[in-house]
């Protein structure tokens, strides 16, 4: 058992800590809230510059060849300053995909390109039904000829509005199972009959409508095997729940240090109320929530890297998280009264995201019901 | 990072398995192991050398890693074997006479501490000091050779049947600051002037008071320094720490037992299993009790590396104490009606969940109550101004 980073993730965390305080001020935050495109491009072309895109891959793809839990721990860095942009879409949802499933072909077109931070990826799964499972895919892709048309509605697809390819799930059988039958494909966003949509949320967080109407695409196109998609859909959804996870648990770290800066210098009946008994409760609740979670981010996306069976781990980790990010934020907010209210203070940006990030990948009652189904319940 | 067991630590789960595997009886009927008095149990513990388990060998102990040390205690707790007969010496008095003690103490008690021979009850609360346990009034005032020792302790767990008490006394009254006047004292149970009274709980288990007419012990009976009691009552957690960590494995037997009483009972035609409130409230359940081994773990971890982890072994307590309460709650709501019976064909577990749902008031209370520790989290973990 070693519970420690290691000296080169602790070196990565402070670089990741200094290079995004510097870089993406909240001023930038808020900024890129209201843009059209909703991130940086001189920011996004620094953070390829040194290296982030292509972290967890292999030198040949002109990775760093880095692990799991060192994108965890950068995804956490980008949580705590609330990094807007594709760097999750593009990295999580699109290269790990392309790594564990891709041919030698799609690695080689994708991957050096996704390290260099040329191209945006993003994946197009949750659809109206707003499910996560295989059997929300409804969107149908048929073969015709040499390629395969697709015909559907993806919804909540994160920065499809800036994306170069969207990994789409499609139902190309109905398969005895809602898991078998479903096929991916790497869709060019420009294919003809593509049609992107930003819809507003409270996240401010580019969450998109994409309708495929007849959309042709390549048999090249193809990621995986026909009809057996779900699995690698299923191993993207554990790695990107646990990033996801690691960005919210940043979250909760920053509200907690902004909150108790707050307590300590705020002066209400001539001293601080850091020093009054309530909220010395709160801030130890706060607290508590934080340990707890990183204790388990840590311990589940170990397992998750180490490729060990996790989906009950999984599911426990994000349920927990979930509830611990959006108690945290909130108590946040009371500790910091009225000011916390008001759109000009940062410790809302961070509210709003808790409950962004609680949603997605599946809230606590989903988390809580695959963890009753590992369970043998 | 690194969350996998070593082989050591899996042999020595598995070692410790099947000797309670063959030295507890499958039906029998015990509760918390905590509250438990089993002195041939713990004879036997004696004879595998575990009583010393996180001793130094110079000391006759094994010098197990805190990790393994954590392994140990939940093997205990889940399989629910007794710990009264021995807990506090293993724990609290053996470590810190380890640390601090003199020649002739370590001498005279750790040899028999290693057996199981002798018992000790912790006389530390009393009228006026539960959670302000500096504000012992208990004085012992040197006379000759001697101490003379006068006042009440109360909520003494095993003061009816301990050997010695291991109590804060004060011996000096006139100290500019109260908790530099306590000092440490080990007292023979059988010395003159002491009486022991018996207060029941709701739980069936006693507590007891102790009351100190005029009781002389000799001036060896000081632990330690004089005065120096409060600090070897502050630091001797941390084997208490550890120890208190498998607590969370004894919560999960009992978890453990409601999920499978869930899929074998029916209601209304369906196994419970399939309601879906019930496998929301025992999804939560397992989430909690992950999150209670994992920070089990990450104590004993740290406590490995030579830090003593002060506010995170007090969230430990809170949570784990916290956890009992609901997971005692869940496990009665499930049972309906049924939880509250005690006894007979038609009680479930024997009665185990309903005695758990009061006896779950325990922990949360005891060893400084949830809300001091918060405060001291607070104080002097995140650095906010004193209130």
């Amino acid at each position: 058992m070693d519970l420690d980073l290691t000296e080169e993730q602790e070196m990565l965390q402070t670089m990741a800590r200094d290079f995004l305080t510097k870089e993406c001020p909240k001023s930038l935050v808020r900024e890129l809230e209201e843009d059209e495109k909703g991130y940086s491009p001189e920011l996004w072309r620094k953070m390829a510059e040194l290296g982030w895109m292509g972290l967890v891959l292999p030198a040949e793809y002109d990775g760093m060849e880095m692990g799991f839990l060192d994108l965890i721990i950068l995804l956490q860095e980008m949580g705590r300053n609330i990094l807007p942009g594709p760097f999750f879409c593009t990295v999580v949802l699109g290269s790990l995909p392309i790594l564990s499933a891709g041919t030698e072909e799609q690695k080689k077109e994708f991957l050096p390109k996704i390290a260099s931070g040329e191209m945006i990826l993003t994946m197009a799964l949750t659809e109206p039904n707003g499910r996560y499972d295989a059997a929300g895919v409804e969107t149908k892709a048929v073969a015709q000829g040499d390629s395969f048309v697709i015909n559907g509605t993806k919804l909540f697809v994160e920065n499809a509005h800036i994306a170069d390819y969207m990994i789409c799930a499609t139902r190309t059988t109905e398969g005895a199972t809602p898991e078998e039958g479903i096929t991916l494909f790497l869709v060019d966003a420009k294919s003809p009959g593509t049609k992107v949509e930003v819809i507003p949320t409270m996240g401010d967080d580019k969450l998109c409508e994409v309708v495929f109407d007849n959309v042709s695409v390549p048999l090249s196109s193809l990621l995986g095997e026909v009809d057996n998609g779900w699995s690698i859909v299923a191993r993207t959804l554990e790695q990107a729940t646990m990033a996801k996870c690691a960005e919210m648990v940043g979250g909760a770290e920053a509200a907690l240090d902004m909150t108790l800066d707050y307590v300590k210098e705020r002066v209400q009946y001539n001293r601080p109320i850091g020093s009054f008994q309530v909220v010395q409760h709160y801030c130890a609740n706060m607290w508590t929530n934080v340990v707890t979670s990183r204790n388990i981010l840590y311990k589940t996306a170990w397992k998750v890297g180490e490729g060990l069976p996790a989906t009950g781990d999984v599911a426990a980790a994000k349920g927990w998280i979930n509830e611990a990010y959006k108690f945290v934020t909130e108590r946040a907010v009371q500790c910091h009264g009225a000011i916390g209210l008001t759109r000009d203070h940062d410790i809302g940006l961070y509210y709003r995201r808790a409950k962004a990030g609680e949603l997605v990948f599946g809230d606590t009652d989903f988390q809580k019901e695959i963890v009753a189904q590992q369970m043998g319940l | 990072m690194d969350f996998g067991f070593t082989q050591e630590e899996e042999a020595f789960r598995q070692e410790i398995r099947e000797f309670l595997r063959q030295e507890l009886a499958p039906d029998r009927k015990e509760r918390t192991p905590l509250e438990q008095f089993n002195p041939d149990f713990t004879r036997k513990l004696a004879e595998r050398g575990w009583l010393g388990v996180g001793w130094p060998k110079e000391y006759g102990g094994l010098g197990r890693p805190y990790t393994q040390q954590l392994v140990y205690s939940e093997e205990m707790m889940y399989h629910r074997a007794p710990a009264g007969a021995h807990i506090l010496a293993q724990n609290m008095v053996g470590p810190t006479l380890i640390r601090v003690g003199s020649e002739e103490h370590k001498r005279e008690f750790l040899p028999k501490i290693l057996k199981g021979e002798i018992v000790f009850c912790l006389g530390y609360t009393e009228p006026n000091a539960g959670t302000d346990l500096a504000n012992c009034q208990t004085t012992a005032l040197a006379d000759g050779d001697e101490y003379i020792i006068n006042g009440q302790k109360l909520f003494t767990s095993f003061a009816g049947q301990a050997d010695y008490a291991w109590m804060t006394v004060r011996t000096d009254p006139n100290a500019p600051k109260r908790h530099r006047g306590i000092s440490m004292f080990i007292v023979d149970m059988k010395t003159p002037g002491i009486t022991v009274g018996k207060l029941d709980t709701m739980w069936d288990y006693p507590l007891y008071e102790v009351f100190f007419d005029n009781v002389r012990v000799p001036k060896t009976a000081v632990v330690g320094e004089l005065n120096q009691g409060w600090h070897y009552l502050t630091t001797a957690l941390d084997h208490e720490r550890v120890f208190m960590g498998g607590v969370v494995a004894q919560h999960r037997r009992l978890f453990e037992d409601m999920v499978q009483y869930a899929k074998e009972t029916h209601r209304d035609g369906k196994p419970l299993s399939e309601d879906p409130v019930i496998r929301q409230r025992l999804a939560q359940l397992a989430i909690d009790l992950e999150i209670g081994r994992l920070f089990a773990y990450r104590v004993a971890w740290l406590l490995g590396q030579g830090t003593v982890p002060f506010a995170e072994a007090s969230m430990t307590k809170i949570f784990t104490s916290e956890l009992e309460r609901r997971l005692a709650n869940t496990a009665m709501q499930i049972l309906g009606l049924y939880g509250p019976l005690t006894e007979g064909a038609q009680a479930p577990f024997d009665g185990y969940m309903g005695w758990e749902y009061k006896f779950s008031l325990m922990q949360a209370v005891g060893g400084g109550s949830n809300e001091i520790e918060r405060i001291l989290i607070a104080i002097a973990g995140l650095g906010l101004p004193r209130p």
